[in-house]
């Protein structure tokens, strides 16, 4: 008689939490004392991601750092909507700076730590795509080069979403932004431009690079808690899906993030030294349609009819992060 | 205070900006009616079961199971479980395997000894008619009640057609005696051998406060079919009961079955098992339009029982019958070819349906019946007053579980009648549909398939056909569960509120919402597995 076999399996496996679990086994987020880094009351749009994860990511790393936590903060929605001055959402050591400059002043108060005697205390940084992938990458390199004592994360809405959704270079191909709007023969983003900060990363040859997503927690908490205790320059690179500048609903957010994950647009994986150790595999693959669909900033790929050519062009791209991650099951690492 | 340099304002907290102004709509949690519970005859509050089963906490389960339902081991394997048909985990995978995790529990009750709590007397004294499963089910009910009950039963055991009518390689008798001793122990009386042969006269009597009518229907419908002396043509009931009692009858080798519904499968079934070498069930209609479950027919198939589909017995000699071959007509009905064929058999078993035996009710005042069968209004009492009655001998559909379920409902309405209200049921909750469900947080999982007895044994013995699960995968199964339109306390709203707006109130507490910080973007909806939460609009 043929009894399943199944190692692990409960009620709601992948929920955020499951009363059928040792404590000790269940996610930061489930727990009651969890430290609510970014507390309420801050002025995130209805449904922000950049909120969500960065609470996923600074309450993970509270708990992986014993509460001796140090975050320094690049402009950016992140900053603008936790801290107008005289008000704060966090509740953490945090230290704002300025839009480019992030990477140097974490690395700056890590050597601080380190030549104070305090190497328990664990400092990490954050900014926005626009302060990663632009007008900080220099800062950033430099601390990756240098092998800094610092974990820098990046929460990825793929535009300046502060100043009104200007482009950044981690802008997806065909995406209406402000400065590529969607009008002409080919509207939105162009295609075959901007660059990938997680692989810029691992050119650096740093202990640790991690891609990561808000629909994901588990994951994400994994990659953030195994990241903490690490010495040297360390990275996480998460989707946050950005209601706003994506014309995406608010309550849809966590989804738009699933589909990102589930059509491999947004593929995830870690890399220990410049090579890629491991990799989720997509549990249910979707075509890009059903992320690309629930996006207003592509919406002119499917009126006044179906860009059949330019769609086909973003499924190859998530075609390609398959084969280059190994997304599906059976398929290499 | 003296401030640092160019800074003139206290610094505070984001505490102080009320967010939840921002909203105009807020969530709201609420339970839908999972589609099990909507679809259980029984009324059984499935998924709450269910729900502790998934803990592991067995005693919990069955207690709360047999709040609606006091034979959770005989209905875990006699029932054709609605419940599974109605079960949203079907469109993902399979259905959970009610019955089976039911069963387990009826089982460890049993294993266990667990037994029913004592009430408070009401000192009211409640006559039930029959000890099938409606009349069981209303004794309880009405003990749970506080209500005094004794059981009139005329035959010599009880149990009804769970005894007499199906067999035991389907529902094992000690499963049976144990169920019944149960509520036995709650204080009901059953006389046996006590057949009520005028209601009127026990009426009179006003020993009773009230009374429950649950006598089934017992008698064998028949057909006319021209037969010599020599033949031998028997009726499925009495071809079970006989088998019961210990006293098989003479089928011979050869046995012929005539009827199509869940009586004709297990007469046969049960002659393959006296030692008859070919059983053929004659059926006028298709195998679609038999009244019998399709994995009834499935497993006789696998013991070796022939079917011979659109044909009707039109005569019966001592070891040859005639058989005509029928065709549908356009709506389905059957009509004769005129086409003949002769069939060798040593017997002829008619399973053919049975009616109600209302002669005991004749003088009844009030007392309607229509169709052969007894009336009642929706609260199961029939014209008069203070007599109710379920189960086979109204109009419904005729399944063990459905006369639990008129035996409960029943109880519910006796109880307030005796205290002269009206029994209020409570509201009914929305549907928790499918499309409710964020199904991404459930892991794959497909069903446990329970243990089958091979195929030889069944053609041999009694010993039961299936068995139950284990407890390693009765926990498993339970916990397929996607606790449909329930909250399972699985932290995601707790987790996905990009604003901290929902407070979580600890193990069996569930979730509150602070509603001065929720911007009400509707991310805990959208990511609630189990469609336990609502937007409505604001009113401004
Ligand atoms: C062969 C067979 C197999 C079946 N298999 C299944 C199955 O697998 N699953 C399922 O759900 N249903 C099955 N059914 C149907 C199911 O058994 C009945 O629907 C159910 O038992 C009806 O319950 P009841 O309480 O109304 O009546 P019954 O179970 O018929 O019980 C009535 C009781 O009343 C007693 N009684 C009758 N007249 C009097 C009187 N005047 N005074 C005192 N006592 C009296 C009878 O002796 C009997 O004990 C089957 C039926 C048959 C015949
Ligand atoms: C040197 C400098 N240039 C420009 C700005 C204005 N500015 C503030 S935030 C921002 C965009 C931030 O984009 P990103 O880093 O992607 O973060 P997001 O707001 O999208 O989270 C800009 C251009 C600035 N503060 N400093
Ligand atoms: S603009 Fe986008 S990133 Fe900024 S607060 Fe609004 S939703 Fe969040
Ligand atoms: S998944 Fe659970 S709650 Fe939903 S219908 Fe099936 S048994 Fe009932
Ligand atoms: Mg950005």
């Amino acid at each position: 008689m043929p009894f399943h076999q199944i190692k692990f399996y409960q009620t709601g496996t992948f929920t955020i939490g499951n009363r059928l679990l040792e404590a000790s086994d269940r996610s930061v987020q489930s727990d009651v004392h969890r430290s609510n880094a970014l507390n309420s009351g801050h002025r995130a749009c209805q449904g922000c991601g950049e909120a969500l994860g960065a609470r996923y990511a600074v309450d993970a790393a509270i708990r992986a750092a014993q509460g001796n936590l140090v975050a320094v903060n690049a402009t950016g929605c992140l900053e603008v909507f936790s801290t107008p001055y005289p008000e704060t959402s966090w509740q953490v050591a945090w230290m704002h700076s300025l839009f480019g400059n992030t990477a140097a002043v974490a690395s700056g108060v890590a050597a601080a730590m380190k030549a104070q005697g305090r190497p328990q205390v664990r400092v990490i940084a954050q900014g926005g795509d626009g302060g990663t992938a632009d007008i900080g990458l220099g800062c950033l390199s430099g601390m990756f080069e240098r092998n800094d004592d610092v974990l820098y994360i990046c929460y990825d809405n793929e535009a300046y979403m502060n100043t009104g959704v200007q482009r950044s270079g981690t802008t997806p191909a065909a995406a209406r932004t402000a400065t590529t709007p969607s009008v002409g023969p080919k509207p939105g983003n162009v295609f075959g431009q901007g660059k990938s900060v997680p692989l810029i990363a691992m050119a650096h040859q740093i202990p640790y690079v991690a891609t990561a997503s808000v629909a994901n927690l588990h994951d994400l908490e994994y990659k953030v808690e195994k990241a903490v205790p690490m010495h040297g320059a360390r990275y996480i690179h998460i989707h946050v899906p950005c209601p706003l500048g994506w014309g995406s609903e608010p309550h849809d957010t966590i989804k738009v993030a699933r589909m990102a994950v589930e059509s491999a647009l947004f593929p995830l994986f870690e890399a220990e030294y410049g090579e890629v150790s491991d990799r989720t595999i997509l549990r249910k693959r979707h075509p890009v349609d059903d992320y690309l669909k629930l996006q207003k900033r592509f919406a002119h790929l499917f009126r006044p009819q179906r860009d059949e050519e330019r769609i086909a062009a973003i499924q190859a791209i998530a075609d390609r992060n398959v084969r280059r991650f190994g997304l599906e099951n059976g398929a290499a690492s | 205070m003296t401030k640092p340099f160019a800074i003139t304002l206290d610094v505070g907290s984001s505490l102080a900006n009320k967010t939840g102004s921002w909203r105009t709509e807020r969530p709201v949690y609420l339970d839908r009616m999972p589609p099990c519970n909507h679809a259980c005859p029984a009324g059984e509050n499935i998924q709450a079961w269910l729900f502790h089963a998934e803990g592991g906490d067995y005693f919990e389960a069955w207690k709360s199971l047999v709040e609606n339902n006091p034979l959770p081991a005989i209905m875990g394997r006699a029932c054709y479980h609605p419940c599974e048909s109605g079960c949203n985990r079907a469109q993902l995978d399979q259905p959970v395997n009610i019955h089976a995790v039911e069963r387990f529990l009826g089982d460890e009750a049993i294993r266990q000894g667990w037994q029913f709590d004592a009430v408070a007397p009401t000192g009211k004294h409640v006559l039930v008619v029959g000890s099938g499963p409606s009349g069981l089910s209303a004794a309880y009910h009405l003990s749970r009640l506080g209500h005094k009950v004794t059981i009139y039963e005329a035959g010599p055991a009880p149990g009804g057609m769970m005894r007499f009518g199906i067999p035991k390689y389907r529902l094992p008798r000690e499963v049976l005696d144990a169920e019944i001793a149960r509520i036995a122990n709650m204080g009901v009386e059953i006389r046996l051998n006590t057949r009520v042969d005028d209601l009127t006269e026990v009426l009179e009597r006003k020993e009773f406060d009230a009374v429950f009518l649950a006598v089934g229907a017992h008698l064998s419908k028949r057909a006319y079919i021209p037969a010599g002396d020599a033949s031998k043509i028997l009726d499925a009931l009495g071809v079970l009961r006989s088998v019961d009692g210990g006293q098989p009858p003479e089928l011979g080798r050869r046995v012929l079955v005539y009827g199509g519904g869940n009586t004709a499968l297990d007469v046969a079934r049960t002659a393959k098992r006296l030692g008859a070498t070919e059983t053929l069930i004659v059926y006028r209609r298709t195998r679609e339009k038999m009244p019998a479950h399709d994995f009834e027919v499935q497993e006789a198939m696998e013991e070796g029982i022939q079917f011979k589909w659109l044909s009707t017995i039109k005569q019966a000699g001592e070891s040859t019958f005639t058989v005509e071959k029928m065709r549908l007509d356009e709506k389905g009905f059957p009509q004769p070819t005129g086409e003949f064929e002769t069939i060798e058999a040593d017997s002829l078993v008619l399973a053919l349906g049975q009616d109600v035996d209302l002669s005991f009710l004749q003088r009844v005042p009030g007392l309607e019946m229509a169709d052969g069968v007894v009336k009642v209004n929706d609260r199961m009492m029939t014209g008069h007053a203070g007599v109710f009655a379920g189960g086979d001998m109204v109009p419904a559909e005729r399944t063990v579980t459905v006369a639990v379920g008129h035996g409960k409902k029943a109880a519910r309405n006796i109880d307030a009648w005796l205290r002269g209200v009206s029994y209020q049921p409570a509201p009914k909750h929305a549907l928790a549909e499918f499309n409710k469900l964020n199904t991404w947080y459930y892991s794959d999982a497909p069903l446990t398939v329970q243990p089958v007895l091979d195929a030889v044994r069944r053609q041999t013995t009694f010993d039961e056909v299936v068995s139950g699960l284990d407890e390693s995968n009765a926990l498993f199964e339970a916990r397929r569960c996607l606790s449909c339109g329930n909250c399972f306390e699985c932290d995601n709203c707790y987790g996905v509120c990009p604003d901290n707006a929902v407070i979580k109130l600890g193990p069996g507490n569930r979730f509150r919402f602070n509603y001065d910080y929720c911007k009400g973007c509707g991310m805990c909806v959208a990511e609630c597995p189990c469609g336990a939460i609502e937007m409505v609009p604001e009113t401004i």
